[in-house]
């Protein structure tokens, strides 16, 4: 589609937001395929009228990165569709991604003027419309790259963090190679969010990209066994390593029966469904059980993505989850999803313990029912057991999605690399500097599970201070 | 990378690969195991490093044709390439300060008790090896276990080659013999023989060391697929293993967890040999 001719400066639109068409809940439990459909340009244009452009654009600093909200929205009304992704891009390397997966409505969109009086501009949806449309055109323009100036990274983990520092510090002039222990790039973009959340050709071309850039990536090569962060800089001439390997250690509930067969924590079964395509067995190798009763733990991200990825493989699901609705982790966008999809929540409800059959196999969870308490750390009212309700749910499969750990793989072997008291790499909030000079790290593997748009700001920052330290520009 | 550089067909269903890998090479440590994926729709399969040669660059793996999987790296023959092989991992073997071990290997487990036993050699121990198969024709490494042994005991289920026996029982009367001065035993085999031998030794006071073949799908301890109890707890296989106290291990838990996807292993295997026209072996 041609871009359109400017026109003169158009009154905001007074219209209601414009929804995405998606598939309907029915059939898109039959199948992987992403649930919404995305804009098309009218709807694009339409949305994009909504902004009222703001002097203060409150939006931009609820984006992690900072992105030029106001500046692509208005290209985007003006039907300049590649160059607002290119504006879009110029702060944030995977909008594609970013549109899908960000909790906009906590972030740019919660700041939106508009949503004072009713509904926020969709900023997400536009980002992923714009991303999307350039990779349709295949406006494969890369930017203009600088000299390179000699200096060598490492980017340990190639998740949203590590892609990231690679895409910004390739574009400083530096070598960067990314180091992914799986055998394909994307972190968690990849073995942890499915197929109807985020296709992961998507990610590959983002990947695609960052190799055009010239951006070396490896796979298969786990650092911290095949290869050490002191090597790579002693033996192997990286000036700095940035350390972005994620939250890669999965939770357990630690009651009785957890080792039962059909007992998984979220990153096994999603690890089995999305980077190994066990939802495809067996045109995929790796099994992956069609259950038939199954029960997800958990009220994040993570456990909507384990309870609608079983919901697609044919099983009734229950979700439990130890709090009221309210107080659950998860975008709203996906509970709507998930519950659309007939998933049954069994809000204020805790396992007791899992009982198996002689084969060893999961059979039952025992349950108990909560009540809220007085509020915790967290600010959250705390769930109490109610005593005496415990009752039995038969299944045949249990997913765990109570949250992930710091993975001490890379960091038991590196060598004064500090850690907090949870596990988690000490680094500096503001460029993340570690113990180690020339070390960064960032994301998960720093702040704890959290969301992809934050690893990337924490990965921006790095790519900040790794040119800072690498030129000299700062003490290091 | 990861080219096949050459193929040994031991019988029909164990092969020997050597692979190009010098980066494992460089790293790898008797114990340590790589995982092997062989293209991209595969599956990611553990395997015991059985040789490694630092200078080559090459690592050593023997695999028994079993599912889909290994069936199919079975047909990869010189100069192909896998996709992956990825490691070293897991924890290397204790090696050093024993001056006298028995290492027991058992069908294919003979070949990661291999380097081990080398290690246990080259560190100055006194090194009693125990191997066994079912039959004859099964029977793997025993040129290279006698290399490295000081004194070694073949033995077969069926009596078709050397002494007609479970490995438990030559391990037992060794053990009796050595009158206490063994100072640890390895174990290494099918479930059911790691189970069996440390029972065996667990009179004796002996610490034996197993290596346990988990199922596992990062490998890297991301995932927990190859949760096993040890001692009553908890531990992951793969990074907090492959070697765990014998005595501590819940082996019953082992092996309902390697059982549970025969359905789907038979589902994919049939598959695969109705599409490439071939025949399932023999014995299961």
């Amino acid at each position: 589609m041609p871009e359109s001719e400017k026109s003169s400066k158009p009154k905001p639109s007074k219209a209601p937001r414009t929804p995405m068409r998606e598939q309907e809940s029915g059939e898109r439990i039959q199948n992987f395929l992403e649930v919404p459909f995305g804009y098309g340009p009218e709807e694009a244009v339409k949305e994009a009228e909504r902004c009222i452009a703001c002097k203060k654009p409150k939006c931009v600093e609820g984006c992690p990165v900072q992105v030029d909200i106001p500046g692509f929205l208005s290209l985007v009304k003006e039907g300049k569709f590649l160059e607002a992704a290119r504006r879009v891009k110029k702060t944030n390397v995977l909008p594609a991604i970013c549109g899908r997966v960000c909790p906009q409505e906590a972030q740019c969109e919660a700041r939106c003027v508009k949503g004072k009086k009713g509904d926020p501009v969709a900023i997400g949806n536009l980002e992923r419309f714009v991303a999307d449309y350039e990779a349709a055109e295949g406006a494969g323009a890369l930017p203009e790259m600088p000299a390179k100036n000699g200096k060598k990274i490492g980017v340990i983990g190639s998740g949203p963090a590590g892609l990231t520092v690679a895409g910004d510090l390739i574009q400083l002039g530096y070598d960067v190679t990314i180091f992914e222990a799986l055998h394909k790039a994307g972190g968690v973009l990849v073995y942890g969010i499915p197929e109807f959340r985020l296709p992961k050709d998507i990610v590959q071309r983002e990947v695609d990209y960052l190799s055009k850039l010239g951006v070396e990536v490896v796979t298969g090569e786990v650092v911290g066994a095949t290869v050490t962060v002191e090597e790579l800089m002693k033996e192997r001439g990286f000036d700095a390593i940035f350390i972005g390997t994620g939250a890669g250690l999965p939770m357990f509930l630690k009651l009785p029966g957890e080792n039962l067969n059909g007992v998984y924590s979220a990153n096994e079964y999603l690890t089995r469904s999305n980077l190994m395509k066990g939802y495809l067995f067996p045109e995929a190798d790796t099994p992956l059980k069609r259950a038939k009763i199954v029960a997800v733990f958990g009220g994040g991200n993570v456990a909507m993505d384990s309870a609608r990825t079983a919901r697609r493989l044919g099983a009734e699901v229950h979700l439990m989850y130890r709090r009221s609705q309210k107080e659950m982790p998860a975008r709203a966008a996906e509970v709507h999803h998930a519950m659309e999809e007939g998933i049954h929540f069994d809000f204020l409800t805790n396992p007791v313990r899992f009982l198996g059959d002689e084969e060893g196999n999961v059979k039952a969870v025992e349950a108990i029912r909560m009540e809220l308490g007085e509020p915790d750390a967290s600010g959250r009212r705390r769930p109490v057991p109610i005593e005496g309700s415990e009752f039995q749910v038969e299944i045949d499969a249990a997913v765990i999605a109570i949250g992930s750990g710091p993975n001490p793989l890379l960091l038991d072997v590196t060598k004064g690399l500090e850690r907090n008291k949870w596990g988690y790499i000490e680094a500096d909030e503001e460029n993340g500097a570690t113990s180690i000079p020339g070390v960064f790290a960032g994301g998960d593997i720093v702040t704890g599970s959290a969301t992809v748009i934050l690893a990337m700001g924490a990965g921006r920052k790095a790519a900040r201070a790794i040119h800072a330290y690498c030129t000299g520009s700062d003490q290091g | 990378m990861y080219e096949i550089l050459s193929k040994e067909t031991f019988c029909p269903d164990i092969k020997c690969m050597v692979v190009s890998a010098p980066e494992i090479a460089a790293k790898a440590r008797p114990g340590q195991f790589v995982v092997v994926l062989s293209h991209e729709m595969g599956e990611r399969i553990p395997l015991t490093i059985a040789d490694f040669d630092r200078e080559k660059g090459t690592v050593t793996l023997v695999f028994q044709e079993v599912g889909k999987s290994t069936y199919e790296m079975g047909t990869f023959g010189t100069g192909d390439r896998f996709l992956n092989v990825i490691g070293p991992l897991g924890r290397p073997s204790e090696i050093e300060g024993f001056e006298k071990v028995v290492c027991v290997g058992g069908g294919i487990g003979v070949a990661p008790v291999y380097p081990i036993a080398r290690g246990f050699k080259e560190n100055g121990a006194h090194v009693i090896s125990i191997i066994g198969a079912r039959t004859c024709d099964l029977l793997i490494f025993e040129d290279r276990m006698k290399a490295v042994s000081d004194e070694m005991i073949v033995c077969t289920d069926d009596g078709s080659y050397g002494r007609g026996a479970l490995v438990t029982e030559p391990l037992v009367e060794v053990l009796d013999r050595e009158k206490g001065s063994v100072e640890r035993v390895l174990a290494i085999g099918p479930a059911v023989m790691m189970k069996f031998a440390a029972r065996a030794t667990k009179p004796f006071g002996v610490k034996t060391i197993v290596s346990l073949n988990a199922i596992m799908v990062d490998a890297t301890g991301m995932c927990g697929a190859c949760r096993v109890e040890v001692g009553g707890r908890t531990r992951f296989c793969c990074v907090d293993g492959p070697e765990f106290d014998g005595h501590e291990v819940d082996f019953d838990l082992l092996m309902a967890r390697q059982n549970q996807y025969l359905q789907e292993e038979k589902t994919a295997l049939d598959r695969y040999l109705e599409a490439t026209g071939g025949t399932r072996h023999a014995r299961v």
